[in-house]
């Protein structure tokens, strides 16, 4: 079998594509305690790096919750205001950037309901979440705990798919229908899935972001997997 | 037929995430690759998490406008700037 047993490969190939910035300052970067004194004492350069250095992701996650470029263009400005407003108060209990993040995704969440872009879970009409168009989730393709000679087993294995090299970019049309699954998740499952899987973020990192307990954030992760697995298996299965 | 140990499928597929993350216990882990060598059902489930998680890492960021990016220069500068006028 040739499954990997970690992510750690993934952190490697975010790394080799420099379309974002990692998730750790790289070495010789500030820590935050020498970055947070620049800020302080009111360097505009040290501000003009960090607004340059993790816009990008910001902006990412941004549009993810509200699935508008503009409104997460906002959302990512009112984020570096409010980072001004509160940079003497900062105690440093979290770090900067899960703080930095955790303001983007109370900002985005708020403009997001009041300009009502995003689909409730409740009220996503004609969409049965989280399967659809005959993809099942494992619970529906798995036979019953009480079956007489294969409880728990497949009945219906899930079916391949088209292959998508893992050292490719993204297609537009892939990038939608991804776009649109993370879209259709509770809003705690897409706060967790983009901090982890788009950004990279530890499960550490997401749990002091979200205020979230680690089996708490372990769970939101783990359905919202499943459900963008089953949306993105939609598009990507092979004919038969 | 499934022995005493065998992991169901349904199972497996609750324990994908902690595998990835590599947080099984040593026991756990070694059933779950023990199934996995037997059902290739599972073996695409566990490949098609991971290709997600691949694919949701490789979803491309946006830069921020010049515009916008300037504001906020400007706006430090205004509540907290001490050098004197940006360079550009």
């Amino acid at each position: 079998m040739n499954v990997p047993g970690g992510l750690a490969g993934e952190q490697q190939r975010r790394g080799a594509q420099g379309d974002a910035p990692p998730a750790d300052p790289p070495p010789g970067r500030d820590t935050d305690a020498a970055l947070l004194d620049r800020l302080r004492s009111g360097q505009e350069e040290a501000f003009a790096e960090l607004v340059d250095r993790w816009s990008p992701s910001l902006l990412r996650v941004a549009v993810l919750q509200t699935r508008s470029h503009a409104l997460a263009e906002e959302a990512v400005q009112d984020t570096w205001l409010a980072v001004l407003q509160g940079i003497d108060g900062f105690e440093g209990r979290a770090s900067l950037r899960t703080w930095v993040f955790r303001i983007l995704l109370y900002t985005s969440r708020a403009k997001a309901e009041r300009e009502r872009r995003v689909p409730s879970f409740t009220d996503a009409a004609g969409r049965t979440a989280p399967s659809g168009a005959g993809h099942l989730t494992a619970e529906e393709a798995c036979l019953g705990t009480d079956h007489p000679h294969w409880p728990g087993h497949w009945s219906q294995p899930p079916r391949s798919w088209a292959q998508v090299p893992d050292d490719a970019a993204l297609g537009s049309e892939l990038q939608r229908h991804i776009n649109d699954a993370i879209a259709a998740l509770p809003p705690r499952q897409r706060a967790v899935l983009t901090l982890r899987d788009v950004e990279g973020f530890s499960a550490d990192e997401v749990c002091s972001a979200l205020d979230l307990e680690p089996g708490n954030q372990r769970v939101l992760l783990h359905r919202a997997r499943a459900s963008v697995r089953v949306a993105l298996a939609s598009y990507l299965a092979e004919e038969r | 037929m499934p022995t005493g140990r065998d992991l169901p499928c349904v199972e497996l597929v609750d324990l994908v995430t902690d595998y990835l993350d590599d947080t099984l216990d040593p026991e756990q882990r070694a059933r779950f690759e023990e199934h996995l060598a037997a059902c290739p059902g599972c073996v695409r489930y566990v490949e098609q998490i991971r290709a997600t998680v691949s694919m949701l890492s490789r979803m491309p960021t946006k830069d921020l406008s010049e515009p916008a990016r300037q504001r906020l220069l400007d706006a430090f500068r205004e509540r907290r700037g001490r050098d004197g006028p940006a360079t550009p």
